[in-house]
């Protein structure tokens, strides 16, 4: 199934819970009518708060570009001495 | 006794004469336990790209680095192709040239695909001891930004869509390529996308990634359009 099929069945799935609970006014009607804008507000926090934790807890490696640094002096000593043409570009 | 498997290294190349002996070098320093070739597809570079891998032919041997090059600039995607049809690996790993992706995680790729029996292994950055160095604050947003939309829509199944070190089965690389249409870096995307999509076992390593150390990376406004076109693509074929 294809993706996007995929993502309208959850939002009729929860279109349909929506309506029942409209029909069946279990809860009051003023409620049921503004859970589809808590909905999209809930949703617009989520993928703030994702993107928040995702930067706050972003992975770095300072010390690995160091070790690429001297491997690079390495690499270019090893492979001059062998006749490569390391000159710079 | 167990066979050994050989890995196909493949190299898309564009005017990366010092990163790529470089890369060539650390290969070589890193897999001396296993059994590999190294596939250079040169875009046609006029820097002298094809000249040092020649020389480093000499050292390493001209067995061990084949270089397939093409007439112009063709794109990543076909680069790949072209790569692969000179492989002779049971496995397939593609990299960039750029020193981004630093060989010395091979080992971990080849590692896990034993123990898993993955059809592929891919390399992500935003896992514990992965990690990212030489982005901005804007480059990073964008990056976290980009990755949560597409978790959302696409359910991916792995944490590093746009990464682009991996691991294939051979026969699975093959498989997939045919089916992906995709240009540039949604390309990765949809490589990987395609595989969830077609059941294949997928795992995960930790990789860093040194951003450029020659030259600067791009990520422009044209590149978010791209993506964002390259995820609505996805959405409506995968």
């Amino acid at each position: 199934m294809k993706q996007i099929l995929k993502i309208l069945g959850v939002l009729l799935a929860i279109f349909a819970v929506w309506i029942g609970l409209l029909e069946a006014s279990v809860v009051s009607q003023s409620y049921v009518w503004l859970l589809p804008v808590y909905l999209v507000l809930s949703l617009g926090c989520y993928g703030l708060l994702m993107v928040g934790i995702g930067l706050m807890f972003f992975p770095t490696c300072p010390q690995e570009a160091q070790l690429l640094q001297k491997e690079i002096l390495e690499a270019k000593e090893f492979l001059s001495s062998k006749g490569v043409d390391m000159g710079s570009d | 006794m167990e066979k050994k498997n050989k890995y196909s290294i493949i190299i898309p190349t564009y005017n990366e004469r010092l990163n790529i002996a470089i890369v060539i070098y650390l290969i070589f320093k890193y897999l001396r336990e296993f059994d590999f070739e190294i596939i250079i597809v040169d875009d046609g570079s006029p820097d002298g790209t094809q000249d040092i891998i020649q020389q480093l032919r000499q050292v390493y041997g001209e067995e061990r680095i084949l270089l397939r090059a093409r007439p112009k600039k063709l794109g990543l995607g076909t680069a790949y192709c072209h790569g692969l049809r000179y492989a002779s690996g049971d496995f397939v790993v593609i990299m960039d040239a750029d020193l981004s992706h630093h060989p010395k995680y091979l080992p971990s790729f080849i590692r896990k695909q034993i123990e898993t029996g993955a059809s592929i292994v891919t390399g992500t950055r935003y896992v514990k001891n992965g990690g990212v160095h030489g982005w901005n604050l804007l480059r990073k947003l964008t990056s976290r930004g980009a990755n949560v939309l597409a978790q959302t829509l696409l359910w991916p199944g792995v944490s590093d869509l746009t990464g682009s070190f991996r691991l294939y089965k051979k026969s699975v690389l093959e498989d997939i390529i045919s089916s992906v249409v995709s240009k540039g870096y949604v390309f990765q995307m949809e490589m990987i996308v395609r595989a969830t999509r077609k059941g294949y076992h997928i795992e995960e390593v930790p990789i860093t990634f040194v951003d450029r150390v020659f030259g600067s990376s791009k990520l422009g406004g044209s590149e978010i359009v791209e993506y964002l076109k390259g995820l609505i693509y996805l959405l409506l074929t995968t």
